[in-house]
């Protein structure tokens, strides 16, 4: 065997040693490093109460309102499985629309509803231009249903 | 392979091959600049701020390119001692830290109207902003090796070890819940409309050949000063032997 055979399978196995205790590395940090729970996590095995998390999901269609005082709106976040109710006092992000994405900073209350004291809007992977808005909107609803999937399919258990 | 190695042979090539890059770099560059901030429609979401995706995408592929681009060297390096390797590595990674402070200004900028925010701690941020700091550390290392002198190999195994940030960086939108949003384009599926995405790609590939003239250009006086250093130094001692 030459030398630089040596060398070579020298820094293989140990690239391939490197890759692998990263790999578990990731791994472990799987649901640590998320950025949010999504509605089925905050459902089925609930953060405590007044522990500040983060809330991720679409802002399902018909839900947000307007309360009487004027600055506090309410919707609902879902994910395709479940969802969370969400109230929040404060100027809502332009990109902030019913059927959007949304990452909400805040806290669950007693009853349930997570109280959020920052809203940050959560843009898709879809860049369409103004114009073609109407043409593609059934394509964007599959888009947005895929997405869903996706989300709710990689959160195998709660952090 | 080994033809490559041969620093004569190296230099007659980059000898035109770098004014060919920059200029084939900055015509497209400058073309796609052009179209991608005066030319495309507005976002359907995000009206005028979509136009910073055409420099924010191609300096993040730049990057992590650029990264990519001293693992391998440091690969052909480690394994075959070509010294042109090494200073290739070197060469690629003052224009890559340049592109990931680029990705990540012209992020935080879009981020703000667009999330509401200038950073957050998420998964693609993060590892980004790990991504200039290994750069940075890299460029300290190979640059006390190449002052003080000391193994070459040194700066080669911090390369090697620090190309495990690529995939995590790639994968980091779709393995963990983050605000940066999935790929847009994955597997020759687009989500991008073909009127940002020909701009795009215009973009990526005329970045592309701009660093790549850079890198070349990098290498050429990276060579020039290691021969003015050998000549002085022989120059040096054949004064010693004189007197």
């Amino acid at each position: 065997m030459k030398a630089k055979h040596q060398r070579l399978v020298l820094i293989v196995i140990a690239l391939v040693a490197l890759i692998g205790a990263s790999l578990l590395a990731v791994y472990a940090l799987r649901n640590q490093a998320s950025f949010f729970y999504v509605p089925k996590q905050m459902v089925e095995s609930p953060p405590d109460v007044g522990q500040a998390v983060r809330l991720g999901g679409m802002v399902q269609a018909g839900t947000l309102k307007t309360l009487p005082d004027g600055v506090t709106v309410e919707f609902i976040v879902g994910d395709g499985e479940q969802t969370v109710p969400v109230r929040f006092a404060g100027i809502l992000p332009d990109l902030f629309v019913e059927g959007s994405g949304v990452v909400a900073e805040g806290r669950l209350s007693a009853d349930g509803t997570f109280v959020a004291d920052n809203l940050l809007a959560k843009h898709d992977e879809n860049y369409v231009p103004r114009e073609l808005e109407e043409m593609t909107e059934h394509q964007r609803k599959q888009v947005v249903a895929e997405t869903i999937e996706g989300t709710a399919a990689k959160a195998p258990g709660a952090p | 392979m080994h033809g490559f190695a041969n620093p004569k042979r190296f230099l007659s090539i980059a000898n035109w091959l770098t004014p060919l890059l920059f200029v084939s770099g900055i015509v497209l560059s400058a073309v796609a600049l052009w179209w991608g901030l005066f030319n495309v429609p507005p976002d359907r979401l995000m009206g005028d701020t979509v136009r910073i995706l055409f420099i924010h995408v191609p300096a993040a592929w730049l990057g992590m390119g650029g990264w990519t681009a001293i693992a391998i060297s440091s690969l052909v390096f480690l394994v075959w001692r070509h010294p042109l390797a090494s200073l290739a590595a070197r060469a690629a990674a003052v224009p890559g830290a340049v592109f990931t402070a680029v990705c990540l200004a012209t992020g935080s900028i879009w981020g703000r109207p667009t999330w509401g925010t200038w950073w957050v701690w998420d998964g693609r941020l993060t590892s980004m902003l790990v991504l200039l700091f290994l750069y940075f550390g890299y460029i300290a290392l190979a640059q006390s090796v190449a002052r003080e002198g000391g193994s070459s190999r040194i700066p080669a195994i911090f390369g090697l070890v620090g190309a495990v940030n690529i995939p995590i960086i790639n994968r980091s939108v779709v393995w963990w819940n983050s605000l940066h949003q999935p790929p847009s384009i994955t597997m020759g599926k687009s989500a991008i409309d073909p009127a940002f995405l020909v701009p795009l790609a215009i973009a990526v590939l005329g970045f592309s050949l701009l660093f790549g003239g850079i890198v070349l250009a990098r290498m050429r006086a990276l060579l020039a000063d290691i021969q003015a250093d050998a000549r002085l130094r022989r120059k040096a001692m054949g004064d010693e032997a004189l007197a």
